[in-house]
């Protein structure tokens, strides 16, 4: 183990998220965000108590194939149908420290753009071999990974010829509520992804770049699988000094 | 020249989508045979203590319409203000309560349940006492970004008035949309995304 397994937990606010850099609510050019957008701004709070606590899950509810969308909807011996990849990276904080103990749980559709999902009515096939969901959790330095196939890109309605690049949804619990964060990992080099609306929600291009996972041919298995490294970073905290006194003391 | 403060920016939120289930209640949408149960689904045991109580609601678009794919979290003290969290300092929460649910407005009808015990009391950072609480997390297609909220008891108002967060909403009509309706054991909080009666949203 290392040291860091040994460090005091942290319990200082976190840094406000800074909303200019994340999309606004209201974003019309993706359709949705219209009637589900709040009008009113929202009310800002310092961190108390119950947003830097979160829930922390332990390996225990891992299952073996948890990490591995090849094969965990797969029957024995067969495999999903696409272009195999690896998936992996770190969870930092925005002090660049490690996020041991993390959970990450990803969705996508399979390599011809079609999700698992009764709503869903894209004509492309199901894979009778791929679910497409996973789980993993962060090691004591932060780093993940998990196998998978290359997802499709999708048409959806919302403009008339609108299609998603090909993505992979994360959802990320930190240490804290508050770190609480769901978004897309995009691949590079994928000419969609500069024409979504979703993608466009976000203002900054810096903002949208970290969510493009590039090739990481170090990492690529030969004969087997390659690799695109995805990093996510989640709000970092204050240090506890003095936020123990009370007022007036 | 000063030395550069050299954070990271936080990763960008993106729209859980209209598929969200697939990766976090796949049993609920259906692929069953990877995860055995999905995750946050049971919140209490016959070991936790505390008054059992059902809270249930629905998450409303500006025309009113109940939304059918969003995703509910919630996060919460034990019976004695205690969170379930490493970052707790001031003692050791009940091993049998997470404190932590998660439940999918329903495809048919829109309505999220928990099974859950009513909070203890948990102090706001300068010592003074929060009313009981249970913290929201909302996503769903066409949100950007989680929002924030939370739900008070109605059967409190006398810890509500004096609740250092309620304090805080200006348009005072407004704290009505923080505390939900009915009475113990069964509490519905409706969340209104947008409109007159738009839920007040936590930036936290």
């Amino acid at each position: 183990m290392s040291d860091r397994a040994n460090r005091k937990p942290e319990t200082g606010a976190f840094f406000p998220r800074d909303r200019n850099w994340h999309a606004p609510a209201l974003t019309p050019g993706y359709k949705t965000s219209v009637l589900r957008s709040p009008q009113k701004a929202l009310l800002s709070l310092d961190g108390t108590i119950s947003e830097i606590t979160g829930p922390v899950f332990g390996h225990s509810i891992l299952g073996e194939l948890d990490n591995d969308l090849i094969h965990n909807f797969a029957k024995p011996g067969e495999s999903a149908i696409g272009e195999r990849i690896i998936v992996h990276g770190r969870v930092l904080d925005e002090r660049g420290r490690p996020v041991p103990g993390a959970l990450l749980e990803f969705w996508q559709a399979n390599a011809g753009g079609r999700y698992r999902h009764k709503k869903e009515s894209y004509l492309a096939a199901l894979d009778p071999n791929f679910g497409g969901c996973g789980r993993t959790i962060t090691d004591e330095d932060g780093f993940y990974s998990f196998r998978t196939i290359k997802p499709g890109p999708y048409p959806w309605p919302n403009g008339v010829n609108d299609w998603r690049p090909a993505h992979i949804h994360f959802s990320v619990f930190g240490h804290g509520f508050a770190q609480r964060l769901i978004t897309q990992m995009y691949f590079e080099g994928d000419p969609m992804i500069w024409k979504c609306p979703i993608v466009n929600t976000i203002a900054d291009r810096r903002a949208i770049e970290q969510l493009i996972a590039p090739l990481d041919w170090a990492n690529t298995i030969p004969m087997d699988a390659r690799a695109y490294k995805f990093d996510i970073v989640l709000r970092g905290r204050r240090s506890t000094m003095f936020e123990n006194r009370m007022e007036g003391n | 020249m000063v030395q550069a403060l050299g954070y990271l920016k936080e990763t960008a939120s993106q729209t859980a989508g209209p598929y969200v289930h697939i990766g976090l209640t796949p049993n609920f949408c259906g692929i069953g045979g990877v995860y055995d149960a999905d995750l946050g689904t049971t919140m209490v045991s016959e070991r936790t203590l505390g008054e059992r109580i059902t809270l249930s609601g629905r998450v409303l678009d500006g025309t009113g319409t109940p939304l059918r794919d969003a995703l509910v979290e919630i996060w919460q003290a034990d019976a004695a203000g205690l969170y379930n969290s490493p970052s707790e300092m001031r003692g050791a929460a009940d091993p049998s309560f997470s404190g932590w649910g998660r439940c999918p407005t329903g495809a048919e009808d829109g309505v999220f349940r928990f099974e859950t015990i009513k909070p203890g009391r948990v102090p706001f950072k300068d010592g003074r006492p929060m009313a009981p609480h249970i913290t929201f997390w909302i996503v769903a297609r066409g949100i950007n970004i989680g929002l924030h909220t939370r739900m008070y008891f109605p059967d409190e108002a006398e810890a509500n008035a004096a609740d250092p967060l309620l304090l805080r909403v200006e348009h005072r009509h407004r704290v009505a949309t923080l505390v939900a309706t009915g009475g113990a054991p069964s509490y519905v909080f409706d969340i209104h995304l947008q409109g007159e009666k738009e839920t007040v949203f936590l930036d936290i």
